[in-house]
């Protein structure tokens, strides 16, 4: 993390259709709730940003996020990313009408990295989050996985982030599919690996299970933003749990409450 | 009940601008109409973009003339995030471009090292806190009036507004040991470079309090 700039605590919620879910490795996944009222619940606990990420629409082509999101967005007063079978321009004008302040994009601008550019040409290099799904595949290397770690793509995650970024990209979003829904922590390696070859704001995902768990990969991970799911919908912390411990390991944190 | 006119020129999320003002009890009318916005109680100018592209279609929906006729007026108007920066009389954003001119100064690049030397991350994004300029800024009768201190809001913005006039400053915000406008204000014409609809509570308190409730 730069110390120029607070830590951002982030809370992301998976929804598939109507529900929020939360999976192992992306995969296994289990009914939580109401998108909703966790959204809410979160925002009131002091969340910096929310992250919606649609487990689905990249799976069957379609998009029923906007209208979450655009209920969301009515109550919810921070910036709100949204991902999750975003394709085109035309599908990011609409999430963003629907009040999402970012667009996450993994299997498309793989698919098609002018995307990222034409994103971020038409709405800022600010609104073009590169949502990055990484596989460990040997020592200090990782792999590129789309389709919520499903389909493998061969492209090497340190090559890819970096063309993302001359691309255009704003915003690195990095959920590590090893340690997704494992609460053993975050893969400090692999975010370490990529906050330093990039010089955007890189969003460690995947591993919060316990409090400590952010002072390494803030520490040694250099990252500029947790985003945590798991051990907020179980209600195991608190967004002011974690502040609280972000704010004694030393990490500026955004004054709230 | 508070009557505010959002301006609708075609930039990025408007729906979070209009539901932070209804959140405060205002009554908005989001439109791109001149004569809505000839007369209109209390206007709000959002933005997203760039400056050129903002200004070209402000030119071309013909509300460049009627922006500077509601503020000479003295009707209240509050620039949001970009919307602030077109208050200011040019911009070097791609080349320099001719702003609205309603508050003396220009926009210019926020250094890309810190005070001691080190690089600075581009565009500034998260959250900082706002403090007074100075000794002689007054919060109590701005849209600050509802606000303390050191509260954070939400900043996304890789260009900065210089007044030329340092009195035009109410808050700044530190970012890599510069101090750099927050809120900005003269007469009737205030700017915020924060986004009040994405900051939260305090982010809101500043909406209301622009809102006169």
């Amino acid at each position: 993390m730069s110390s120029m700039r607070n830590l951002r605590l982030i809370a992301r919620l998976d929804i598939k259709g109507p529900n929020l879910i939360k999976g192992i490795h992306l995969e296994g996944l289990r009914v939580i709730g109401s998108p909703a009222e966790h959204a809410l619940r979160y925002y009131n606990q002091g969340a910096d940003e929310l992250i919606y990420m649609d487990c689905v629409a990249s799976l069957y082509g379609r998009n029923h996020l906007a209208d979450i999101v655009s209920d969301a967005a009515k109550d919810i007063f921070v910036p709100i990313t949204v991902g999750g079978g975003i394709r085109s321009v035309e599908d990011a004008t609409r999430i963003l009408r629907a009040g999402a302040d970012k667009v996450a994009i993994n299997t498309a601008a793989v698919a098609s990295p002018s995307l990222i550019s034409e994103v971020a040409r038409r709405f800022g290099s600010q609104c073009m989050v590169l949502s990055v799904e990484a596989k460990r595949c040997g020592e200090n290397r990782w792999e590129v996985y789309t389709d919520n770690g499903r389909e493998r793509t061969g492209l090497d995650v340190i090559e890819w982030v970096r063309k993302g970024v001359s691309l255009g990209a704003g915003e690195i979003l990095l959920t590590s599919v090893d340690n997704e829904g494992t609460r053993k922590g975050f893969d400090c390696t692999l975010v370490q690996a990529v906050t330093a070859e990039v010089s955007v704001p890189v969003i460690a995902s995947g591993g919060m299970g316990a409090l400590d768990h952010i002072v390494p990969v803030v520490r040694e991970g250099h990252a500029d933003a947790v985003a945590m799911a798991d051990i907020l919908h179980y209600g195991r912390a608190t967004i002011g749990d974690i502040r609280a411990t972000a704010r004694d390991a030393g990490f500026g944190v955004r004054a709230y409450g | 009940m508070g009557k505010v006119v959002v301006v609708d020129y075609g930039v990025g999320n408007l729906l979070s601008v209009c539901r932070g003002l209804e959140q405060v009890g205002a009554s908005v009318v989001l439109t791109s109409d001149p004569e809505t916005i000839l007369g209109a109680e209390r206007l709000v100018l959002p933005g997203v973009g760039a400056f050129p592209n903002a200004m070209e279609a402000l030119h071309g929906l013909g509300l460049v003339p009627i922006l500077k006729d509601v503020a000479a007026r003295h009707v209240p108007l509050l620039g949001i995030c970009l919307g602030m920066q077109l208050l200011f009389d040019e911009s070097e954003e791609f080349g320099t471009t001719q702003g609205l001119g309603l508050i003396p100064g220009n926009v210019r690049p926020i250094p890309d090292k810190s005070v001691t030397g080190e690089p600075l991350k581009i565009p500034h994004i998260g959250w900082n806190g706002i403090k007074p300029s100075s000794d002689d800024a007054d919060w109590s009768t701005s849209c600050l009036a509802r606000s303390a201190p050191n509260e954070a809001m939400y900043f996304v913005h890789s260009f900065q507004a210089l007044p030329s006039d340092p009195s035009f400053r109410l808050a700044d915000c530190e970012y890599g040991g510069h101090a750099i406008s927050a809120v900005v204000s003269k007469g009737s014409v205030t700017g915020c470079q924060f986004h009040p609809e994405k900051s939260g509570q305090a982010g809101l308190n500043i909406l209301q309090a622009f809102c006169g409730l």
